[in-house]
């Protein structure tokens, strides 16, 4: 222990010496903790599911798409949406979750309007909020029309905060 | 102390000789030195100190509640061990894992119901326990720390039971767990990552099952009792409880001690032992509900989170949800976790209230969150529509920051004025606020869990 009598420049170089190494220490002890940290949430991180085909997050063949009127909704529970058909005959596939809080939304068919049952959020046909506490429009997967069937894409949810026409798939005209 | 050598057993049979070395001490001490000696030497016991404050025994300082969650602790321990070797943590199986546990096991229903019932008295009394401490003033140096530590025993108690409500994997569980977890995507920057760290993925499904029952048996366990045992050192480095005084009486210095053994340990065995048959009572007579098995294409109206969230899904309904579930709880917390450093004009630890201005005012800010708190939600379900007249406005102004401020600056103003009117001391005017807030929370909680129908309208429950 160094007493109270001037430092000779030898302790000087010593102790700063060891200040230095102290701090040295510091750092490298913080670098590992900082590598637990991340190696743990890594560890911890989901995993990308995995899709079985014709399951949810597999693209789904929907129908032909004649077998879908104007105007009309359908519920396919395997992949988790509905297939909306608006009235100018363009398709829409909505994620059944409800923006507010994450329930699922049914149908109903007489209101032409989805309504969750959690807090009365209510979207049209197209997924759009017709009524609060929903924050955006219900989310789309991409839907694209091969030798006539309609197919939705389940692997990408795609975040909208309102309806938009650039959001239709038109089937082309025969 | 002088601790005298065991008697020797050298020439006494095989039997003695093993029982010595196992009990060195008579089982049942008889002399006060006995006692202390058997508290100090005994591997349970001697976390407890050998003496406490006289004073501190009284039941009207404590009501036992510090007790009494660590008695509940243990019980969920014990039970949730059995439930270990029944329970299945897989989506297919969990709940019919639940009902053999039920219908097949032996006293299977018996000990999810003691498992469930102690979970949920737990939440309640940790959160009077808290209430004790801030209105008897434990909270005042050199206590400030075990303030903090009790804040994360309560968060972490709050934990345990969120993750428990899941496992069932009933209807009640899945739901109640998506629209809590939905919570979180509302947090700002990191909420959508948090969320689907929490969930293993972007639904409820076998990874939050997975997820949800390590944390429930492993994690939470271990640090509750890490931090059980910091929070009991925190008392006992600060010399006990605090010592309960009438207003304007002095602290005494020092303080008549009374030997624990048997002051204060029998006072507990009594309590636990009270508390313990109110469960297992309870746990006779009423079942934890059951309800259908998990479906992820149906959710129930309504939906509602579990009851100790009830208030913070009520607040959704009314706040913009970045307001509700971040901003008003980073609110609160900051302000709990503050208040035991806040510089206060007088040491007011012992006095239930502080002083007697103090429970005038901590009565008038009750009544007036009564009041108020039921007023306002009545008003924004049926009158207010600010779409309309604050439709310039985006809806994080209108139904977030504008309402935080108006209620920040109310309560400010509150406060201000109640310090005013009763020319009090900060203490007090610190008590008042946190009475506010406290009554308005629990209001908040029962309009969630009782008023709340179908499609979550307000409606009478009684009928």
């Amino acid at each position: 222990m160094p007493n109270n009598t001037e430092e000779t420049g030898m302790e000087r170089r010593t102790s700063r010496r060891r200040s230095f190494l102290n701090w040295l220490w510091l750092g490298l002890g913080l670098v590992a903790l900082a590598e637990i940290v991340w190696l743990v949430v890594s560890f911890l991180r989901p995993r990308k599911p995995r899709a079985k085909a014709g399951g949810f997050g597999s693209v789904i063949e929907t129908g032909t798409v004649d077998s879908f009127a104007t105007g009309t909704v359908t519920a396919f529970p395997r992949g988790k949406f509905y297939l909306s058909r608006l009235e100018n005959g363009g398709f829409l596939a909505l994620s059944r979750t409800c923006t507010h809080l994450g329930c699922t939304v049914p149908w109903f068919e007489k209101e032409k309007k989805f309504t969750c049952p959690c807090h009365a959020s209510a979207f049209d046909i197209t997924g759009d909020v017709i009524n609060a506490p929903a924050p955006r429009a219900l989310d789309v997967y991409r839907v694209f029309v091969e030798n006539n069937v309609v197919k939705v894409d389940t692997s990408i949810r795609i975040r909208r905060t309102e309806f938009r026409k650039a959001q239709v798939t038109f089937p082309r005209k025969p | 102390m002088a601790i005298p050598n065991n008697p020797s057993p050298e020439k006494s049979g095989l039997f003695l000789q093993i029982w010595r070395s196992i009990f060195p001490d008579p089982l049942i001490p008889r002399s006060d030195q006995a006692r202390k000696r058997y508290l100090f030497k005994n591997l349970i016991l001697h976390f407890r100190p050998l003496t406490v404050p006289e004073k501190t025994l009284k039941f009207s300082l404590t009501w036992g509640l510090g007790g009494m969650a660590a008695v509940l602790v243990l019980l969920q321990f014990g039970t949730g061990v059995l439930l270990k070797f029944v329970y299945v943590p897989t989506p297919v199986a969990a709940y019919s894992s639940i009902e053999i546990l039920q219908n097949e096991v032996a006293f299977g229903q018996l000990i999810r119901n003691l498992h469930h019932w102690s979970a949920n008295l737990l939440v309640l009394i940790v959160f009077l326990h808290l209430l004790r401490v801030f209105f008897t003033g434990s909270f005042h140096p050199p206590r400030q720390f075990s303030w903090v530590i009790g804040l994360g025993l309560f968060s972490l108690v709050l934990i345990a039971n969120f993750t428990g409500y899941l496992l069932p994997y009933d209807q009640l569980a899945y739901w109640a767990v998506t629209v809590s977890t939905g919570m979180l995507e509302y947090i700002p920057g990191i909420g959508a990552w948090l969320q689907e760290t929490v969930r293993g993925g972007t639904v409820i499904g076998s990874a939050s099952l997975r997820i949800f029952f390590a944390l429930h048996t492993a994690v939470i366990p271990v640090a509750l009792v890490i931090l059980m045992g910091f929070h009991f050192w925190r008392i006992r480095r600060a010399g006990g409880l605090v010592i309960p005084r009438t207003p304007g009486e002095e602290i005494d210095e020092p303080p008549v001690r009374v030997a624990t053994l048997p002051n204060l340990l029998l006072r507990e065995v009594v309590v636990a032992s009270v508390l313990i048959a109110v469960v297992i009572l309870v746990s006779v007579f009423f079942n934890a509900p059951l309800g259908k098995p998990a479906n992820p294409g149906l959710s129930p109206n309504p939906t509602k989170a579990p009851w100790y969230f009830a208030g913070l899904q009520e607040m959704l309904l009314h706040l913009h949800p970045i307001a509700a579930v971040f901003t008003v709880p980073l609110i609160l917390a900051t302000v709990l976790l503050l208040l035991p450093y806040v510089s206060y004009d007088s040491d007011s630890r012992g006095i239930w209230f502080a002083s007697h201005k103090g429970r005038r005012m901590a009565v008038i800010a009750a009544i007036a969150a009564l009041i108020v708190t039921p007023f306002l939600i009545i008003i924004d379900d049926f009158v207010i529509e600010p779409g309309k007249w604050l439709s310039g406005l985006t809806p994080e102004i209108r139904n977030g920051l504008i309402p935080i401020v108006i209620l920040v600056a109310a309560i400010m103003g509150f406060y201000l004025m109640m310090k005013w009117r009763f020319s009090a001391s900060n203490n007090d005017g610190v008590q008042a606020v946190f009475v506010f807030i406290v009554v308005s929370l629990v209001v908040l909680t029962i309009v969630g869990v009782w008023f709340r129908g179908p499609g979550m309208k307000l409606v009478w429950p009684l009928r």
